[in-house]
């Protein structure tokens, strides 16, 4: 099947600086693909070349397998990472502003149902809460039924409930068949929600896969922690590698079972063990020596 | 251009200006209290004033029929005496141009005191010394009345002020607010629609001007209850000329607005711009008798033209036939700010 996107060589500079260094990725119709990095890794920089908000610097953009013409702004939805809005409207009559503004779109009862904006419908937009303002926001992008969605850190600064929430919401819109692309720096996130991610640092994607595909392929095993306090073994005594992080402890293993029995055999206090499986963190960590939140 | 955009852009900001009550009611109490304030402060005379230090007087309230001074002098207009105790006092606020001229009572020879570097000094010691020549001597003058009703300072002033606040309102009302909108993101999430940047400047220019022409409005309704100004010409004709100042004024503003992400820098060029516009466009005082490069520097702000076609129509009778110049340059100036401001405009920081 023909993706919905596809980027080619995408390069995006700021006088010397290059914030977006050869980016290349397809995207398939229907799926939830995520943009996952640190800071300034260039993932904003890169979905808002793809937006056409911002111009490259080089590369090529395709929607549907053409060039995006004047009727990508119809078709797309888009969840910038902070935005303001007009001020002293409502939350219903800014959602009546932008519905004005595309040619097909969801009635406001519909996004109030798929978003839960009932109980602030009627106040000012800038006057809600922060998940509030997130659904709300999510809706603003949802107003023209777009097929392609994209979400600037969706996220970020919601307590973990509104979390949770915003995430139930997504899952629900990509059910539907919608195509989404976010960006986020919450590996969490990245590995709840999308189907595919591409982990990008220093402008420049390092890796890329499903989420699983991508720990199996970067992050094998399981990873035993322990305080160091409880490791009263001399570290070349003991059969499998050990790495000091910390206050910490750190023993990488394929087979637990193994790993404990050794432990056990070396006399080691086992009451404060932490046994860690692979995430798209440790992915991160294997290809760069950094935390994605470092 | 879609109009159903463009209408949604309109409305959203006319309710942005409406709901800030704060913003909304200063915008009609800013030129009313100014036109009051003046009225109050000249009552229809000249707003010219000489100050006279009388001394020796106990206090600087003085009865001035009592003082010991020619009569001639205590009838003339214009003329305020204070009091001082003693010829120290008096000379120390005459130095300081607090003070026109400085006289000591009594029977003649009389002394005053001038200062030679105060223009107003020297009109007053003429009037002091016209005052002594006695009645008899025949004048080689001839008064006469001019015709019809004197334009009264407040009638003078009044378009004046009603065209510095719209000046003020387009300038900072759309300048101003288009670079808040692009420095806190409105313009990137409203780029990331199908607006385009002519519907959304022209949404901005339409709604400055339906709130210009509101305003002036109530304003003029409300400061015409209390001081009855006197129009000459037609009421259609002054609007039109307000219209297309407003018009053109809010262009400009589109233009101050095409770029730039900083307020601060933004506040600055506004003042820059608006402050010589509202002290060489004749707001507060007539430019007659200032060096020509002056008046010639005037004719660059659109202010200029607006209010010379809008005292024409009030206070001459004037048509707009006679205001056509002033029309055409307005109108010029209008379509090149507008194709200024569209070619600059930029929706990104």
């Amino acid at each position: 099947m023909e993706p919905i996107l596809e980027v080619k060589n995408l390069v995006k500079k700021y006088d010397a600086v290059v914030a977006v260094d050869g980016v290349s990725f397809a995207i398939r119709q229907g799926v939830c693909f995520g943009l996952l990095g640190p800071n300034g890794a260039g993932k904003t920089t890169t979905i808002e070349v793809i937006e056409d908000v911002i111009p490259p610097t080089a590369g090529e953009i395709l929607y549907k397998g053409k060039s995006r013409s004047s009727s990508f702004r119809e078709e797309v939805g888009i969840q910038f990472q902070s935005t303001a809005l007009l001020n002293l409207l409502t939350v219903r009559e800014t959602l009546q502003t932008f519905q004005s503004l595309f040619t097909k779109t969801n009635t406001i009862e519909e996004l109030v149902e798929l978003c839960r904006l009932g109980e602030f419908l009627d106040q000012y937009n800038d006057k809600i809460s922060g998940g509030q303002r997130q659904r709300f926001l999510l809706a603003l992008a949802l107003i023209n039924r777009p097929e392609l969605l994209f979400l600037d850190e969706p996220s970020t600064g919601l307590d973990p409930q509104a979390r949770r929430n915003l995430w139930d919401l997504i899952q629900g819109i990509n059910a539907e068949g919608k195509t989404l692309i976010l960006t986020t720096h919450y590996m969490e996130e990245a590995q709840h929600l999308c189907d595919e991610v591409a982990i990008m640092d220093y402008g420049k994607i390092i890796a890329q896969g499903s989420p699983d595909a991508l720990i199996r392929q970067y992050s094998r095993g399981i990873t035993v922690v322990l305080p160091r306090e409880r490791y009263a073994l001399k570290t070349n005594s003991f059969p499998l590698p050990v790495r000091e992080v910390k206050d910490t402890i750190e023993i990488k293993t394929d087979d637990v079972n193994q790993c404990l029995e050794q432990l056990i055999s070396h006399d080691v206090d086992l009451s404060d063990i932490t046994v860690r499986s692979p995430n798209l963190e440790s992915v991160f960590l294997n290809l760069t020596g950094r935390k994605l939140r470092e | 251009m879609s109009f159903k955009r463009l209408w949604a852009i309109f409305k959203a900001r006319n309710y942005e200006f409406f709901r800030d009550h704060s913003a909304f009611g200063w915008n009609f109490l800013f030129p009313f209290l100014l036109v009051a304030g003046f009225g109050i402060i000249f009552g229809g005379k000249s707003y010219t004033e000489y100050k006279i230090g009388i001394f020796p007087s106990e206090t600087k309230q003085v009865s001035v029929a009592e003082l010991n001074i020619p009569q001639r002098f205590k009838d003339m207009q214009y003329l305020k005496f204070i009091g001082f105790p003693n010829a120290v006092d008096g000379l120390e606020k005459l130095r300081h141009h607090r003070i026109d001229f400085l006289l000591k009572t009594g029977n003649g020879p009389h002394q005053y005191w001038v200062s030679d570097a105060s223009p107003k000094g020297y009109v007053v010691e003429q009037m002091f010394k016209a005052s002594l020549v006695p009645v008899e001597s025949k004048l080689n003058a001839e008064k006469r009345e001019i015709q019809g009703s004197a334009v009264r300072y407040i009638d003078w002033l009044f378009p004046g002020i009603l065209a510095m606040n719209m000046m003020f309102s387009a300038l900072w009302g759309v300048g101003y607010v288009v670079v808040r909108y692009r420095k806190n993101g409105v313009l990137k999430r409203l780029k990331a629609t199908p607006l385009n940047a002519f519907e959304y400047l022209t949404a901005q220019a339409i709604s400055r001007i339906f709130l210009l022409m509101f305003t002036l409005v109530i304003v003029w309704t409300g400061c015409d209850l209390i001081f009855s100004f006197r129009v000459q010409g037609s009421y259609l004709d002054l609007f039109i000329i307000f219209f297309l100042g407003s018009l053109s004024l809010t262009s400009l503003g589109l233009v101050l607005a095409s770029r730039g992400t900083s307020e601060e820098f933004t506040t600055g060029i506004l003042n820059f711009i608006s402050w010589p516009m509202m002290f060489l466009s004749e707001v507060w005082f007539s430019l007659e008798g200032a060096p020509q490069w002056v008046k010639s520097s005037a004719k660059i702000f659109p202010l200029t033209h607006m209010l010379t076609a809008a005292r024409k129509v009030m206070h001459d009778g004037a048509g707009l036939i006679e205001v056509g110049p002033e029309i055409i340059v307005l109108t010029l100036m209008t379509l090149g700010f507008l194709t200024l401001g569209a070619s600059l405009f930029s929706w990104n920081r």
